[in-house]
């Protein structure tokens, strides 16, 4: 389906008639917008458990800024449309991205962040209910004295983002950094961690997994 | 969740995928092909490596994904 696509005409054409001039190029911009808005509410009422206490206006709001600011970065990106995918999908990712982020923050928003000794009762109540018995507790054990050995900024995104559940956009805003950047952090920290529990030779892999 | 489910999905969190992964920035660059491969049934993990991997270590990324392609196989239905 894909690759019959890739070359079609109509997808080189929504970016010559966006970067058109007068009414031809303003039309443009007015079908994507709505198109924006579309994929917006779809990914707004597909998280609407996450803001149960929003009402459908608020929603639409959100929906409406969503698309506003996917409208933005759609026009400041179109040079860097490939062609690899359809116009409609390639455009449809920023608006689910801003819609995405904006329900995030809003289901965070004036919540603290979980402190880290929330974490640790999830870690030891993971590794006690399960059925490995001693091995398990080992592992465990040494699981968290690893994560105590983190370097600060790992410790923080990988207790908050993986243990805490804490979306790593809104760990990003709290403390002004980037979701890339935290996701590097995390990345870091867990292969630090991989590493300790081999060095110590405990089986790191998850039931499904074989270790490489 | 089963105990073992629930052990392994903390595993899972803590330690990440533990292979090759993008990074968020690449996994935004490649959403719409992969997305568009995954719905097409056209070999997408092999076409965009790393990409599987990312989707299960980050979170964020993951939910962008099952966005995206529930969006676009709507409009394919």
């Amino acid at each position: 389906m894909a690759s019959a696509l890739m070359t079609a005409p109509s997808e080189i054409s929504w970016v010559d008639r966006l970067r058109a001039e007068g009414a031809d190029g303003r039309a443009a911009v007015a079908e994507l917008h709505a198109l924006l808005l579309k994929a917006a509410r779809f990914e707004i009422g597909r998280r609407a458990t996450q803001l149960p206490h929003l009402r459908g206006g608020d929603q639409e709001d959100l929906a409406q800024q969503a698309a506003d600011d996917a409208l933005m970065a759609v026009l400041r990106k179109l040079d860097d449309f490939r062609g690899e995918s359809r116009f409609t999908t390639w455009a449809y990712k920023f608006a689910l991205l801003e819609a995405a982020v904006k329900v995030r923050k809003r289901a965070w928003q004036g919540r603290e962040i979980p402190l880290e000794d929330d974490a640790w009762g999830a870690l030891a109540d993971a590794g006690a209910g399960a059925g490995r018995g001693a091995e398990d507790a080992e592992l465990f054990v040494a699981l968290r004295e690893e994560i105590e050995r983190l370097g600060e900024r790992q410790r923080q995104v990988l207790v908050a983002v993986a243990l805490n559940g804490v979306p790593i956009d809104v760990l990003a805003e709290r403390l002004g950094s980037t979701r890339g950047a935290l996701y590097k952090n995390l990345h870091d920290a867990r292969r630090k961690l991989r590493a300790a529990l081999a060095a110590r030779g405990l089986r790191v892999g998850t039931s499904g997994e074989e270790e490489a | 969740m089963k105990s073992d489910e629930k052990r392994d999905a903390v595993l899972g969190r803590v330690l990440g995928p533990g292979r090759p992964e993008l990074t968020c920035e690449q996994c935004f660059e490649e959403l719409d092909r992969y997305v568009e491969l995954t719905v097409g049934g056209d070999a997408a993990d092999a076409r965009i490596p790393g990409m599987r991997a990312h989707l299960d270590g980050c979170p964020a990324c993951a939910e962008d994904f099952a966005g995206l392609r529930d969006l676009v196989t709507q409009e394919g239905d």
